[in-house]
């Protein structure tokens, strides 16, 4: 059972007083995109042994979404940080850089 | 014959005695006995019978690695099987009863199982009962489901209760010996919390029986000053009789506390279940003695060298009179020599070693007269269910008898294993000892936590640490670092120092004697609880079960309810021997929590009953209960299903309220119907995202149905939206879709339109809402008075806010019946007393109140779709007719993409129409319409399936929806439904629009 901190509310807590979400970070296809992008929207999830870019909530708490870097095989937490970004802010890519010298961005598609 | 000691027995209080039953047998014992010592202490060496071959079975340990003694305990509510004789505290009055046996103990019919041994192999039910194919279902299964599993379920509920505990710690130590007591100190002096846990209810672990001195002291008397120690400082909490059961992700740990199993007459609850967070774990879990493959290594009486050291020293008892020790290192000379101080015989020490010069251990029993045969070895056990003696061969040969030595009790010993589980249940990594023949903790490769440091070390015995004086000074080291890693300035002291053993180095032994035939290895056991011998593993890596993983299945080892604490590792050694590959190549099983089988009531807690899922209560709730309401589950809500008056059947009551709403009035407590509030300058635009239909073109004081859709495009929720004012929207939802819609809603809003001003909230619970339904409706509310309830004041899909009988109330005029109907909103607080005044001016216009199923046969009169029962997750709303509540305006609604798919588009998807049986009966629900021909399966093709099916009291006659292959163009088509029972019910296909096709009923 992993603890997170909710970079919202600041709070340290339980895995249980949050809920994931899946892969961080999609774009989203709406009308008029081609089949190939909305499937890859929509279907197509990333799940990579190591460094991983996931949606949370914090549901029993302020209810606020936000995003953690995490490794999948070590459960090392590398940050968490805000919902509305695009992109990982470089702050925590630096963290990930320290800790995984050899990690690269995985390349969207 | 085993019998109780006149001297020893550091843990009895002789003063006290008890008294217990096994299998009706009235028996006595001491308070600080453990159910197997008192057995033990009265003769009864036989405690069960092995799963597969029904083989007697006796007591081989001391401890939780024990995998022979379980039996059933208690009666009744407090029955409970598979209980471990040898963790289980004597008290008086404990009644226990053995399992696995037909008719008796002593006579046991499946023991004929013993006798087949040869053709039934590992892998035996397999390959036997595979063909033919038929037979498995019919004969097979229910004879083999019969014979498995030990001991009998309870039947009765649990009379006992349990509790959860949140506990928070710096350094947390699972283990109460000398390691644990040690490290403990350690890590407190830096002024951590650390919290110790301990599975037996003594401190010191195995050390007091082993002996020696610490700083000059007696061990015991060590061990008690330490303890008194770290009771005395404040930020050190100790536990007894709690085990560490599991070492999960990030520090959690799950500590099982036994309140009660030992004092079934104290208050309280039986178990504990701590769920702790650690800043860092200290694993001090000792080490467990592994039994030699010998043949007959089964017998009753074959036991574990420090089982039997155990029973004598801490019990008081002597399992035998006449004791041949078995062993490959110098740690079995201590058994042989506590024997011999208590007065008992020891025949022989079988050494498989050849060493060059005696070991002190050896030189010790030497002059106590005792004789040690330097490479010798168990040919095989004599005796059934009880050791008469053993045949001695060389270890190096075949077996060939050297002599016969009489004897009742074999006590062996293989070398000691590091308990590794809680180590290994969160990822720690194990390294192969070549010295000591064992697994260890690997302490470069540590669970790892949050920070991306390692979170567990190990201390003593289970860091692989095996001699006093070591174990001390590993204990301290490990805690300096357990309190430096939870961010605490260790504070050194000395380890205290104990006199060095001078052990001589042990020789692994796998099979005794190492030549030995199929003969031999089909009678040297592995796991006594589940059959498994070392000719069964040879077999498994013989036929290609070369992965542990892989035999471990087949064979069974290690899967019985110990898990193989004393049978993995001699399991692993066969395996790679079979192999020929080193044992690391092999590599362990996994381990998994909990360390031991933890009640499921602890896991449960206080979690039963009315508290396992707390109930939603509408404001009307209690007068539903009082006036006959039959309770239907809706989400974590009840909802009346009817009321049923006296004398009255439930469908009657149904039947009643529908007719009394179509042609009076009705009252419908639809309170739980989701309400979520959206606000802000950017509410129509996000509305326009959420519903398929244009919310945005909504006038203030109008209301709308809509529909939702998942991105995927299929239909999640619908229901009536209410424009409050320009940027605020009153949102319905689904009873049981409001949480998830809200969340649905805030997903959007957080994590894709975050710059879109908007704020959603949900208020269900602000308000009770009563649904004023039938003929009577206006008459009855233009009674209460207040506000203009007329026609054209408020027509059909409008609300307006105002007063009626002095209650500030919002009224939609809208309707999911038919009917002249009204849904009134009123503060939740005011929800009773605007009820119970809507019973009194309605009561001669022949007001009542109708329940969910009222409801659906309402709404299924009038075509109207019910999201769970028309939709699946699977359909959209084109699927459903309601095409005309899907914007073509809009570019993007989320559903639009998806909906555009081909497969969406697909004009051979089933489609809503309604179904009338010929015959006026009701369809089945879920029944399917049946195509011509079979499908690959040789199953029927089928057309179509009931979504909705009920008796319509208004038209007398069954009605149904459906979804048809074509539906909507097949009119007058007449489909059929096969039930059940196997006849066939044939049914029209209609409009689902069965009653007021124009809506006259509801636009007066």
């Amino acid at each position: 059972m992993l603890i997170l901190t909710c970079p919202v509310c600041g709070v340290t807590a339980e895995e249980t007083e949050f809920h994931a979400g899946g892969e961080a970070h999609l774009t989203r296809h709406g009308p008029g995109a081609s089949d190939a992008d909305f499937e890859d929207y929509l279907f197509m999830r990333a799940n990579p042994r190591g460094v991983h870019f996931e949606r949370w909530r914090h549901v029993y708490g302020c209810g606020k979404w936000f995003h953690a870097a995490r490794c999948t095989t070590t459960l090392q937490v590398f940050g968490t940080y805000t919902a509305q970004t695009s992109a990982p802010p470089q702050e925590i890519l630096d963290k990930i850089a320290d800790a995984r010298p050899d990690w690269t961005p995985r390349t969207p598609g | 014959m085993s019998t109780r000691l006149a001297t020893g027995g550091r843990l009895l209080s002789k003063d006290k005695a008890l008294s217990f039953t096994f299998n009706g047998r009235r028996l006595r014992g001491f308070s600080g006995d453990t159910l197997a010592s008192a057995l033990l202490a009265n003769d009864q060496m036989l405690v069960g019978r092995s799963f597969k071959y029904h083989r007697p079975r006796g007591i081989v340990a001391s401890g939780a690695e024990e995998p022979n003694g379980l039996v059933n305990m208690g009666e009744g509510g407090r029955f409970e099987p598979n209980q471990r004789i040898t963790t289980t505290e004597l008290f008086d009055g404990l009644t226990a009863t053995s399992q696995n046996h037909w008719p008796s103990l002593d006579f046991d019919v499946g023991a004929i199982n013993s006798k087949l041994a040869r053709f039934l192999p590992a892998g035996f039910y397999y390959k036997m009962f595979i063909h033919p194919r038929p037979l498995w279902k019919h004969v097979y299964e229910p004879i083999i489901r019969r014979s498995a599993g030990l001991g009998r379920a309870p039947t009765a509920p649990d009379a006992d209760t349990y509790e959860h505990f949140h506990a928070f710690c710096d350094v947390l130590v699972i283990g109460g010996g000398v390691a644990g007591l040690q490290a403990a100190k350690a890590a407190a002096r830096s002024g951590a919390r650390v919290l110790v846990l301990e599975q037996t209810p003594h401190w010191g672990g195995r050390a007091p029986v082993d002996g020696g001195t610490v700083d000059g002291k007696p061990v015991d008397k060590f061990v008690e000053e330490l303890v008194s120690e770290l009771a005395d400082m404040p930020n050190v909490t100790l536990r007894n009789r709690t085990m560490g059961a599991g070492v999960y992700d990030h520090g959690y740990v799950l500590g099982y506390e036994q309140l009660g199993d030992h004092a079934p007459e104290k208050p309280g609850p039986r178990h504990r279940l701590w769920r702790i967070r650690a800043g860092h774990v200290l694993t001090a879990t000792g080490a467990i003695e592994r039994p030699l493959p010998f043949a007959g290594n089964d017998v009753p009486g074959v036991m574990l060298a420090s089982a039997v050291r155990d029973y004598v020293v801490n019990y008081g008892v002597s399992p035998g009179d006449r004791t041949v020790v078995v062993t490959n290192n110098d740690n079995a000379y201590l058994t042989a020599i506590a024997l011999k101080y208590a007065g008992l015989s020891v025949p022989a020490i079988l050494d498989a070693r050849v060493l060059p010069t005696d070991s002190p251990a050896m030189e010790q029993a030497k002059a106590l007269g005792i004789r040690v045969l330097m490479g010798h070895a168990v040919s095989s056990v004599k005796g059934g269910k009880r050791v008469t003696g053993v045949a001695v061969c060389s270890q190096s040969g075949e077996g060939a008898v050297l002599e016969e030595i009489a004897c009742d009790v074999v006590a062996m010993s293989g070398g000691w294993s590091p308990v590794v589980h809680l180590w290994s249940h969160c990822g720690g990594k194990l390294l192969w000892d070549e010295t000591q023949a064992h697994f260890r903790p690997d302490v470069d490769k540590a669970p790892i936590g949050a920070d991306g440091h390692g979170f567990v070390t190990p201390a003593g015995c289970a860091n692989g640490v095996m001699q006093l004086d070591a174990i001390l000074a590993d204990a301290v080291q490990a805690g300096e670092i357990a309190c430096a890693a939870a961010g605490f300035r260790a504070r050194h002291s000395d380890a205290p120092t104990a006199e060095p053993s001078g052990e001589t180095p042990m020789t692994p032994v796998w099979m005794m004697p190492q030549g030995a035939g199929i003969k031999l290895r089909s009678k040297a056991w592995l796991d006594y609880q589940n059959d498994v011998k070392v000719s069964d593993v040879q077999l498994a890596a013989q036929e290609g079960f070369e992965s542990v993983e892989h035999a471990k299945r087949y064979t069974t080892l290690g899967m019985a309810t110990d898990q193989g604490k004393l049978s993995n590792i001699n399991g692993l050694a066969t395996l790679a021997a079979a192999r020929n590959v080193a044992i690391p190549q092999v590599g362990t099983t996994t381990f998994r929590p909990p360390y031991t089988p933890i009640s499921m009531g602890a896991i449960g807690g206080e979690a039963r009953g009315d508290v396992f899922q707390p109930l939603r209560r509408t404001p009307m709730h209690d007068w539903h209960a009082a006036n006959g309401a039959e309770w239907e589950p809706v989400g974590h809500w009840r909802r009346p299903y009817a009321y049923r008056r006296s004398g009255e059947s439930t469908h009657e009551a149904v039947m009643r309220e529908v007719r009394n709403t179509r042609d009076k009035l009705g009252l419908l407590d639809a309170s739980t119907l989701g309400k979520i509030v959206v606000k802000g300058p950017d509410a129509p635009r996000f509305l326009d995202m959420l519903y398929t239909n244009m919310m945005s073109t909504l006038k203030p004081g109008k209301c709308r149905y809509g529909l939702m859709c998942s991105e995927n495009g299929f239909l999640i929720d619908d229901g009536v939206v209410a424009r409050i004012d320009d940027d605020t929207f009153l949102c319905h939802t689904t009873t049981g879709g409001a949480e998830r819609i809200h969340q649905h809603m805030e997903e959007w809003l957080q994590t894709e339109w975050w710059d879109w001003k908007v704020h959603v909230a949900n208020v269900t619970e602000q308000y009770a809402q009563i649904a004023v339904v039938g003929p009577n409706a206006r008459t009855a509310l233009e009674r209460l008075g207040g506000m203009d309830v007329g026609k054209d004041a408020l027509g059909f899909m409008d609300w307006a806010e105002g007063t009626l009988g002095g209650f500030a109330v919002r009224v939609y005029r809208i309707s999911f019946s038919g009917e002249l109907s009204y849904e009134i909103a009123v503060d939740a607080s005011h929800g009773q007393a605007f009820w119970d005044a809507l019973m009194v001016v309605g009561a001669d216009l022949g007001a009542m109140p109708y329940g969910t199923e009222c409801l659906h046969i309402l709404r299924a009169e009038k075509g109207f779709i019910m999201i769970g029962d028309e939709t699946d997750g699977t359909v959209i709303p084109q699927d459903l007719g309601l095409d005309w509540a899907i914007s073509k305006k809009k570019e993007d609604y989320l559903g639009k993409r998806a909906q555009a798919r081909s497969h969406m588009a697909d004009p051979t998807r089933w489609k809503l129409v309604g179904l009338e049986t010929e015959d006026g009966s009701v369809l089945p629900d879920g029944a399917y319409a049946v195509a011509a021909g079979e499908n690959a399966n040789g199953q029927r093709n089928t057309q179509g399936r009931v979504t909705s099916t009920y008796h319509s009291p208004t038209l007398d006659r069954g009605i149904a929806m459906g979804l048809v292959l074509h539906g909507p163009d097949r009119m007058g088509e007449v489909l059929e439904f096969p039930r059940l029972d196997g006849t066939t019910v044939k049914a029209k296909i209609v409009s689902p629009v069965f009653y007021d096709p124009q809506g006259e009923k509801q636009n007066v």
